[in-house]
């Protein structure tokens, strides 16, 4: 436990060192916002949008954290923190904690900027939102460190910006699933993301004790501690 | 402070990297690891520091079994890498302080044992800079600082001074030296310069296609008039000064 604080802290203060880092992140669902909302809203609203962006930003943004940690790996930095007697979940978990709290950081930015569009949601909602967002943001991370240790490091970059295009548009994050036609609507129920954004939207509309929530928030959790148990394998065997 | 019986390990692939390692190291002892590049010395040193698991055999590392115990083996020994592992971008006095606070120790206990390893490494003063701004031999340092952070007892150092110039591997080994003197660290290096090994170590081994080819003092090893280097072309069928890149 307390490793993990120690180096969730270490973490954050990596990401706060590189502020435009974490705003360029964000800068992709902001984009979207404004150039394809008003386009959007003619046919939905923003309360239905905003969410979808998240999800967008978090697989965009917090699916790449892997990086980071390739960085680390070349740079001895990992192998030196694997000598110590930290437990290997806590070396995981710290680094991507501190990559939720980066996502939750950029999520507020987009939540800020669709307020200034006319969004409008139950603050409940937004709070229960962004814990959404944490669990989503540490499942992810965590595998995205699982696949950048496990891939050559050349190939991460092009397979995982490739790689989540589909995830998105699948997730339903532009226009929801349910206008899909049934083959692309069945294909989408096999994302988890898809399950986690209807649970989101649900959650900024103001409903909150709905199936629908209750399975967004099973996913989410299934989903973090899938990420969490492959990520922290890897980590203790692939991370030299 | 070390002793192995049969450590042997094979990689997925079918290779033996290192074949049934047996050996002992002594407490107080600069032992020095030789041999040309992929005889096996870095992955006999990673598992003797618990970070690569053995596909056979045993050893007992600073007091505690490296199979039954790693953390404990983890938390009495230091170890420096070959690529090292000091961040470029994080300012070092942050990281130099991460490192101590994973070995349990408080802020405080951890920023004292900080100041006395960088005043016995000469480098007091340069701990404010980012990882970048440091030059080879005080980067090669800073290594050895994060390796120090719990005073280990036992100190692994792969390739310590590849890459330096001379007066930096000279002041390097006057540190290991010092290490030595004031707090009576065991050590263990691999390294590819001979001179390194003579002037440096206690004990040297020989090693080639995972396996000790020759063991001893650097005195007792030159036998018959022959210099370390023809020691080591004898032992291994090559020329040491190739595989130091010379």
């Amino acid at each position: 436990m307390r490793d993990t604080w120690i180096l969730f802290r270490h973490s954050v203060r990596a990401s706060l060192r590189q502020k435009a880092g974490v705003l360029f992140g964000a800068v992709q669902p902001l984009l979207f916002l404004l150039l394809f909302g008003p386009i959007f809203v003619t046919i939905g609203t923003w309360e239905t949008l905003v969410p979808g962006l998240i999800v967008q930003l978090g697989l965009t943004s917090t699916g790449l954290a892997g990086f980071g940690v390739v960085f680390d790996r070349r740079s001895g930095v990992l192998e030196r923190l694997r000598v110590t007697p930290a437990s290997r979940l806590s070396l995981l978990l710290g680094r991507v904690l501190g990559n939720a709290v980066t996502l939750v950081a950029q999520t507020l930015l987009l939540v800020a900027a669709g307020y200034a569009f006319g969004m409008r949601a139950p603050l409940a909602g937004l709070a229960a939102g962004l814990a959404l967002v944490v669990v989503l943001g540490t499942g992810l991370a965590a595998l995205s460190y699982a696949i950048a240790l496990t891939m050559d490091e050349h190939l991460f970059a092009p397979v995982m910006s490739t790689a989540v295009v589909p995830l998105v548009l699948l997730s339903g994050s532009f226009l929801p699933m349910s206008m899909a036609p049934g083959w692309l609507d069945a294909l989408s129920h096999a994302s988890p993301f898809r399950y986690v954004l209807e649970a989101l939207r649900e959650l900024f509309a103001g409903r909150y004790a709905s199936a629908t929530v209750v399975t967004g928030v099973a996913v989410a959790v299934a989903f973090a501690a899938i990420g969490l148990l492959v990520g922290t394998r890897v980590f203790g065997e692939r991370a030299a | 402070m070390i002793n192995t019986i049969g450590l042997t390990k094979t990689f997925d692939g079918g290779a033996t990297a290192v074949a049934d390692l047996t050996m002992s190291v002594e407490p107080g002892e600069i032992v020095g690891f030789l041999g040309p590049n992929g005889a096996g010395k870095t992955t006999a040193m990673r598992m003797l520091t618990t970070l690569l698991g053995p596909t056979s055999g045993t050893a007992v590392v600073a007091g505690h079994d490296l199979l039954a115990d790693p953390r404990e083996v983890r938390r009495r020994v230091g170890y420096v890498s070959q690529t090292g592992g000091v961040d470029p971008a994080a300012p070092l006095r942050e990281e130099l302080l991460l490192q101590a606070m994973l070995y349990g120790l408080s802020r405080a206990e951890a920023a004292a044992g900080t100041a006395e390893s960088l005043a016995l490494l000469g480098l007091t003063g340069l701990e404010d800079r980012p990882g970048g701004a440091l030059s080879g031999g005080q980067r090669r340092r800073f290594d050895i600082a994060f390796a120090l952070a719990h005073r280990p007892v036992l100190l692994f150092l792969d390739e310590p001074t590849t890459g330096l110039d001379p007066r930096s591997r000279a002041a390097l080994w006057d540190h290991v030296r010092t290490l030595r003197a004031e707090r009576g660290v065991t050590v263990f290096l691999t390294t590819h310069y001979l001179d390194e090994a003579d002037a440096l170590c206690d004990r040297l081994l020989i090693m080639d296609h995972g396996r000790v080819v020759a063991e001893g003092a650097p005195a007792a090893l030159k036998t018959g008039g022959r210099t370390l280097d023809e020691v080591f072309l004898d032992v291994t069928g090559r020329p040491p000064a190739e595989e130091a890149g010379v």
